[in-house]
């Protein structure tokens, strides 16, 4: 059919200017996904959170913890399935660089892993850990990342908890999904307390927070509020809430910064609309004789706006396609280079989907006014352009 | 009884809007051209000839007056009617010949059987016919900037007879050749309308060019001046003169 062939063809007339805007399109393209992706990283945490999980810590602040004792009558409280206790250690491991940054936690070794069965791990070794007061479990990013191996020490310098500390690799837990993260280490809390008993005996006895499991998610608001209440008036109040909410907690913190990633993912778009646009009004310029002619043949208007329409949706589906190839790979490359910031960085469907649409979006408004003047042009005024 | 006019332009006025004025380009026109005819319109530039081969065309409306081609008043017809109408009943060549440059000599002489219910067989079939008629069947799969001027405008010619129109409207069609081309081109033309039976009417500003029409009408200043019939006209004196 003519009017695919016309289409095509005139696509690749000026080979550089189309060369030019496809290549701006791949890299708009491209950046739109990447700048959606690190929105999506920036949630990851919070998308990773299980509904049946509860996060009870000091209603003052996170940073100070509270008594151990709390556990055992959160655990009485009716709908609670299982506690766990957790305290951020905050280790630096080899430097300060950002490289070597990842974080410790000192968990219950009973029933960490029950409770967070997105992490998958190896009977024998978490029985190995259990036995190994000074054991460590790792995530599979981080032993990646670092060539961690079972048997392996990793030395840590405390800076919350003063001293040098070394852990034993007992197992290497593997990550269920690729939105489960697992740049992270857990050792037992058990070992960080005896530790401060022995050093520093009035920081002992004490969590950072408790990891709650309960057995219906729709009585989390219920359950969260006995919790609450069974420790009102006492020196360490609690505020619970559930795990995603306490993971947006994280990101409201630095929800500016989002927002401004956001906004400048659409004006990339934006900026390739008007490069987009300024050719498209170009091209149909330059071919209004040609317009002309096909209407004096008897070719109707409609016929001649959908050429320019389709060349700028054929331009932009060329871009779309090419930029979305090239996300993954480079969002790969983003992910090694950038593990420490974002240790989940999957490009998701949804991501796809937008720059599938940002692209037709974009060939569809940039083809519409040329293609609308192109229809409305009077033969007689077309037939004398000179492009 | 005598045959009715394929063209019949009764009282055309034309003007254009500029610079806030309404300037006459056509002056109550009235014209018979009968079918067959090969007819000629001079002038010089400004004079109103290509307006009024845009007019007998349907690719421009008139202010006042009436044109009837093969008995349709076309001043009467919407966009759209017209449209298909002209895709029916006309067939254009351009002084600049008008060729899809991204489409080869076939595709560019397929263009308007595009708009018909011509099966692919059938359309090849009178694409090839009439690329062999203008001398063409080895380029058919020439694009235009492969072409010679004179072979584009044969081209132009073969995309304008391939729908078998009711007129063939020329607009300067040797205006952008040599001498030999054009003659090639003329020589065509007189072919088509000679030994095929249509009906042409050219607008040139060459002498030579308009030896080929059997009547030469005369425009000035958007005024049919009394016609001229060449000396080797076909027929002298065989066709009406400009009505009164």
């Amino acid at each position: 059919m003519h009017y695919l062939k016309l289409v095509l063809k005139n696509l690749f007339r000026h080979r550089l200017r189309s060369a030019l805007t496809v290549t701006g399109l791949v890299v708009a393209i491209l950046a739109f996904g990447l700048l959606q992706t690190v929105v999506q990283a920036w949630y990851a945490g919070a998308d990773m959170a299980s509904a049946s999980r509860l996060i009870t810590r000091n209603a003052t602040s996170l940073v100070f913890p509270l008594p151990i004792y709390y556990r055992e009558r959160i655990k009485a409280i009716d709908g609670v399935k299982a506690v766990a206790v957790s305290n951020w250690f905050g280790g630096i491991y080899k430097d300060q660089s950002y490289g070597n940054f990842f974080p410790q936690f000192a968990v219950d070794d009973e029933v960490w892993f029950d409770l967070f069965p997105e992490f998958r791990t190896r009977p024998e070794e978490l029985l190995a850990w259990k036995k190994d007061q000074q054991g460590a479990m790792v995530g599979r990013q981080l032993a990646d990342e670092h060539g961690f191996k079972v048997g392996d020490t990793i030395p840590i310098k405390g800076t919350i908890f003063p001293g040098v500390w070394e852990f034993h690799v007992d197992g290497i837990f593997e990550p269920r999904d690729d939105a489960t993260i697992t740049r992270q280490m857990y050792f037992h809390w058990d070992y960080l307390n005896e530790q401060m008993k022995k050093l520093f005996p009035k920081r002992a006895e004490y969590a950072g927070l408790f990891v709650v499991q309960i057995a219906d998610p729709g009585r989390a608001a219920e359950i969260s509020q006995a919790i609450d209440k069974e420790f009102r008036n006492s020196l360490a109040e609690t505020l619970t809430e559930t795990e995603k909410a306490f993971q947006l907690g994280f990101v409201a913190q630095t929800e500016t910064i989002v927002m401004a990633v956001r906004v400048v993912s659409f004006v990339v778009i934006l900026i390739i609309f008007a490069v987009v646009a300024n050719t498209m009004a170009m091209t149909a310029r330059e071919r209004l004789s040609e317009y002309a002619t096909l209407k004096a043949l008897g070719f109707d208007p409609a016929f001649v706006a959908a050429l320019i329409l389709g060349e700028s949706v054929a331009l932009t589906t060329l871009g779309g396609i090419l930029g979305i190839a090239l996300t993954f790979p480079v969002a790969a490359a983003f992910k090694s280079l950038l593990s420490a910031v974002f240790p989940v960085f999957n490009v998701a469907p949804q991501t796809v989907a937008l720059q599938a649409l940002a692209a037709l979006g974009v060939g569809l408004a940039a083809g519409l006014l040329p293609s609308i003047r192109a229809a409305r042009v009077r033969i007689v005024e077309g037939l004398r352009y000179i492009g | 009884m005598a045959e009715r006019p394929i063209v019949s332009i009764a009282h055309l006025s034309k003007s254009y809007r500029r610079g806030g004025e309404d300037v006459p380009v056509l002056r109550d026109i009235t014209l018979d051209i009968a079918r067959g005819e090969f007819i000629a319109l001079m002038g010089p530039s400004g004079s109103g000839k290509s307006t009024l081969l845009n007019l007998i065309a349907g690719i421009d409306k008139p202010d006042a007056g009436t044109l009837l081609v093969d008995g349709d008043d076309i001043t009467r017809l919407s966009e759209a009617e017209l449209a298909d109408w002209r895709a029916a009943h006309v067939g254009f060549v351009f002084q600049f010949y008008n060729l899809m440059p991204v489409l080869d000599a076939f595709e560019n002489v397929e263009l308007p059987l595009m708009l018909t219910a011509l099966s692919r067989r059938e359309r090849r079939a009178r694409v090839e016919t009439a690329l062999a008629l203008v001398g063409l069947s080895d380029r058919m799969e020439h694009n235009p900037n492969e072409l010679s001027g004179g072979q584009q405008q044969r081209v132009a010619i073969a995309r304008a007879i391939i729908a078998d129109p009711t007129i063939i409207v020329a607009d300067e069609p040797t205006g952008d050749l040599d001498r030999k081309s054009a003659e090639d081109v003329l020589a065509l033309l007189r072919r088509l309308n000679g030994e095929m039976g249509k009906t042409i009417i050219m607008v040139s500003h060459d002498p030579h060019a308009v030896e080929s029409a059997e009547r030469v009408m005369h425009l000035e200043k958007g005024e049919l001046v009394p016609d001229v019939v060449p000396a080797q006209a076909k027929t002298p004196g065989g066709f009406p003169s400009a009505r009164e």
